[in-house]
């Protein structure tokens, strides 16, 4: 039970330490904004205590395949004409792209051609050796083209990459605070915007992928007559935006595409004051469309939104200036809506919703009570049993809980960890978890007392062979911890965060804090008998 | 009100510790110093109540089935609380079960004007989910706030089933390590059986209570593991120096000896996990009230009886210290291969 003096000093000044950490805590956020960066670090609240809204979103990894192979489609018929080489039959079958060259010599040169198109995954470091393209003879001057699995799952990758940039974009417009957008896995984006009322404006945002293109309407035929079948195949037939849904026959043919645009504004029409978004195109994008409506002043031209027909207007004059205006009936929230979409640009791929989890601000403000009220009537009950159980050495133990769950705070606010109100029950926890290793102290010093050591010897002996079984005992709790971290999401891993820091900082607590306070009593007090 | 009846019990806890450090509070022992319980006897009667109730458990769990949360079902989950006066539980069962949704449930939850609504999986993937909450938002329209409201996809809950089961697997298998390691092999079998024990008879209280088994539960489950194990390693660690020390007691008499010397430390730490997990379940909010229930059941109930009752007893089956004479015979070698 002898402590050196520069003992006594690491063992206060860390416990110290630690539990200054926690300081940030109790002050508002713009006090502690206004520190110096180290000193900022403190407690987040989860999302069941402070309400917001949790989306796990998945990038259509079918869709993502399916542009791909499209993608190759184009690039084949196009090496393929640039290299003079007559083909019949390309098309997409299954997962192959297929082509057969009409003059069976050719192969061996349509192949080399094919196979320029390939490149090694990964980039430059890329060491795997596999190639974005397989290229294969099928005999008789068919060509197959397949895309390996690792191919696509390295799309999937730079899809959600772009993603997450594009809905940065978009849930910063809503102008929320310190939103959480990170990936999950391959192909999952996790979504965590706090303080949010109601979560449908944010899925709207986030569902459309906001490919927007302008095109020419085909008038060569009229919608019925292309519902009959006589669709031209260079043409499509896409639904109007606004009810009645009414078809339109649309060339495939991009004029312009949304990647085009430099800026988006919504507002309103100068004349029928209607809502209205304004858009500008970069350099080509004005060039692109100055030639397009040259070239077709009294036709219509549509504005093509993720399938649907937006508007289309007829172009009475050429618009040179690279700027212009969208109408679509739209309301002022819609046109709001657009203009963000059209700015953050569209996503490579649609997402999906997999998972939602929405907390209430009213909610949220409960369970904080709730688990204040639950925690502190959880101490006050622990302490006052402690007190009566085992007095002098209760208070010892009380001294011993207050040091912990302040270290625990302190800690959490190191790490910026989330609480949450499974955490708070971690916390509370942890204070009946934390007086058992106080608990066999003592009751091994009860022990050596009545085997008829002296105050001195029995203390000591307590402490030594107590902290051998405190330590395994605690271990076997904080692997559950561990492993409950690894397997859990949300609440339960802030539940899991509380129990293991609790675990630790309760093992410390025993080794140096109680032992200390048990020590300095003994010097100062130097007991005939031990009240315990 | 709460805010003064903490104030009291502040002072209250102030005038404690001033008469508790001024050693004026006379002493309290709740367990008597020296019990002679003979537990290891006894498992003759532990060890069938058990076998029984962990029989009964299993039967539960194949006829009333666990109440799976969304989770690991999927689906969508609700929480409404009516705006004006308390919530018409048969006209909202009447409006959303007219959407087609499917199986629609209703429930009171907490307050009057709280009410938990659960929906099926909607049939179609991840999208037809989002659909079906649209529907019921345009059907209750601005009469309700939404203070909760969880969708779980089909993918996403067959994944957190996965991930919850293997994650409890993976738990039991590390602290067995662990305890191999630790101890002897006999002791990790015993803590095993003991785990097993455990995991068994709450699920059959879930199965009893209809507590949906979700995230929490296994972050329960994984909490009861735990601590129950807490619980054995004390008692083990106590078996463990006796074995060292008294070569020549016979099994029972040194188990027992371990259990009742632990056993006062035992009731105690109880008490205090009780209390606060009494704190917990009394004012910790709905939100983690099935979570605390289970804890509850499994740390106070089952934990520490399988500690004391089965744990420690089973180690006799499992032959523990039999070879003890043979090391008495050739002191060099005495102590057992455990580690200190």
């Amino acid at each position: 039970m002898y402590f050196t003096r520069w003992k006594i000093f690491w063992i206060v000044a860390t416990a110290l330490l630690v539990c200054a950490l926690a300081v940030p805590n109790f002050f508002p956020e713009a006090t502690v904004k206004t520190w110096p960066k180290w000193a900022q670090r403190h407690i987040v609240l989860g999302l069941d205590l402070q309400g917001g809204s949790h989306l796990l979103l998945e990038v259509d990894s079918g869709a993502v395949k399916k542009e791909k192979l499209n993608q190759v489609l184009d690039d084949a018929r196009r090496v393929l004409r640039e290299a003079r080489i007559r083909f019949s039959g390309l098309s997409v079958r299954g997962d192959v792209v297929e082509v057969r060259v009409t003059d069976a010599a050719e192969t061996a040169n349509a192949l080399n051609k094919l196979r320029e198109l390939s490149q090694p995954l990964g980039g430059l470091l890329g060491s795997s050796g596999q190639r974005s393209l397989e290229v294969q003879d099928g005999g008789g001057g068919l060509i197959r083209v397949t895309v390996p699995p690792a191919a696509i799952t390295e799309r999937i990758r730079q899809s959600v990459e772009q993603s997450i940039q594009i809905i940065e974009r978009r849930v910063n417009e809503l102008g929320t605070v310190e939103p959480l957008i990170q990936r999950q896995g391959i192909d999952r984006i996790l979504v965590q915007v706090p303080g949010l009322q109601d979560p449908t404006r944010l899925k709207e945002l986030l569902g459309k992928t906001a490919k927007m293109d302008f095109r020419m309407v085909d008038t060569s035929i009229s919608p019925e007559q292309a519902q009959q079948g006589r669709l031209p195949s260079e043409s499509e037939l896409l639904l109007n935006a606004q009810p009645p849904k009414a078809p339109v026959v649309i060339k495939k043919e991009v004029l312009v595409s949304g990647g085009d645009l430099t800026d988006a504004q919504p507002g309103f029409d100068q004349r029928t004051s209607e809502p209205i978004v304004s858009f500008k195109f970069n350099t080509s994008g004005a060039r692109k469309f100055s030639r397009a409506t040259s070239d077709n002043v009294g036709l219509p031209f549509a504005i093509v939104l993720d399938n649907e027909v937006i508007s289309a207007p007829v172009i009475r004059e050429p618009i040179t200036g690279g700027s212009g205006q969208i109408s679509g009936g739209f309301t002022v929230q819609q046109a709001n809506d657009l203009a963000i979409l059209l700015r953050a640009g569209a996503l490579p791929a649609p997402l999906t919703i997999v998972e939602e989890r929405t907390v209430g601000p009213g909610l949220g403000q409960d369970s904080i009570e709730a688990g204040e009220l639950a925690s502190y009537v959880g101490a006050i009950l622990v302490i006052v049993f402690m007190l009566l159980t085992y007095r002098l050495f209760g208070f010892f133990a009380n001294v011993a809980v207050l040091i912990n769950v302040a270290m625990i705070f302190g800690i959490l606010s190191l790490l910026n960890a989330t609480l949450t109100l499974p955490g708070i029950a971690g916390v509370v926890l942890t204070v009946g978890i934390a007086v058992d290793s106080n608990v066999l102290i003592y009751e091994r010093i009860r022990e050596e007392l009545r085997a008829g050591r002296s105050p001195i010897t029995a203390i000591d002996a307590g402490f030594t062979r107590a902290l051998a079984t405190i330590l395994d005992s605690n271990i076997t709790t904080f692997i559950a911890a561990v492993v409950l971290f690894w397997v859990g999401t949300g609440p339960v891993r802030g539940f899991a965060v509380t129990l293991g820091i609790g675990i630790i900082t309760t093992v410390f607590t025993a080794f140096t804090v109680t032992r200390l306070i048990v020590a300095m009593w003994l010097r100062w007090k130097r007991p005939q008998t031990v009240p315990i | 009100m709460t805010f003064w009846i903490i104030i009291a019990l502040a002072a209250f806890i102030v005038v404690l510790t001033v008469v508790s450090i001024l050693d004026l509070l006379p002493s309290m022992r709740i367990v008597p110093d020296d019990t002679k319980f003979d537990f290891i006897r006894f498992r003759r009667i532990s060890f069938p109540i058990s076998a029984v109730l962990s029989i009964f458990a299993i039967v539960l769990y194949f006829s009333h089935g666990l109440n799976f949360g969304i989770d690991f079902r999927g689906g969508t989950l609700l929480e409404i609380q009516q705006k004006s006066g308390p919530a018409d539980i048969a006209q909202l069962r009447a409006t959303l079960s007219g959407l087609g949704l499917g199986d629609v449930q209703l429930q009171l939850f907490g307050g009057p004007n709280d009410v938990l609504v659960r929906i099926g999986q909607q049939p179609g993937g991840d999208a037809e989910q989002q659909a079906a909450i649209q529907k019921v938002r345009q059907a209750l329209g601005d009469a309700v706030e939404y203070r909760r409201v969880e969708v779980v996809g089909p993918r996403v809950s067959s994944e957190l089933l996965a991930y919850g089961v293997g994650g409890l697997m993976l738990a039991i298998v590390g602290i067995l390590m662990y305890l191999w390691f630790r101890f002897e092999w006999q002791f990790a079998l015993g803590a095993m059986i003991a785990n097993v024990h455990d995991i068994v008879l709450t699920i059959g209280f879930m199965s009893i209570a209809q507590i949906d088994f979700d995230l929490t539960s296994i972050a329960a489950l994984l909490t009861i593991l735990g601590y129950s194990l807490n619980d054995t390693v004390v008692i083990y660690d106590r078996i463990r120096e006796m074995l060292r020390r008294y070569k020549k007691m016979s099994m029972p008499e040194l188990l027992n000896t371990s259990i009742n010397a632990t056993l006062s430390r035992s009731i105690i730490t109880h008490v205090t996990v009780t209390l606060a997990l009494f704190a917990l379940l009394l004012f910790g909010g709905k939100a983690i009230h099935s979570f605390t229930a289970t804890m509850m059941f499994g740390v106070v109930l089952v934990g520490t009886y399988t500690s004391v009752f089965i744990a420690a007893p089973i180690l006799i089956y499992l032959g523990v210290g039999t070879n003890r004479l043979d090391d008495e015979e050739a002191p060099t070698t005495a102590a057992k291969p455990a580690r200190p």
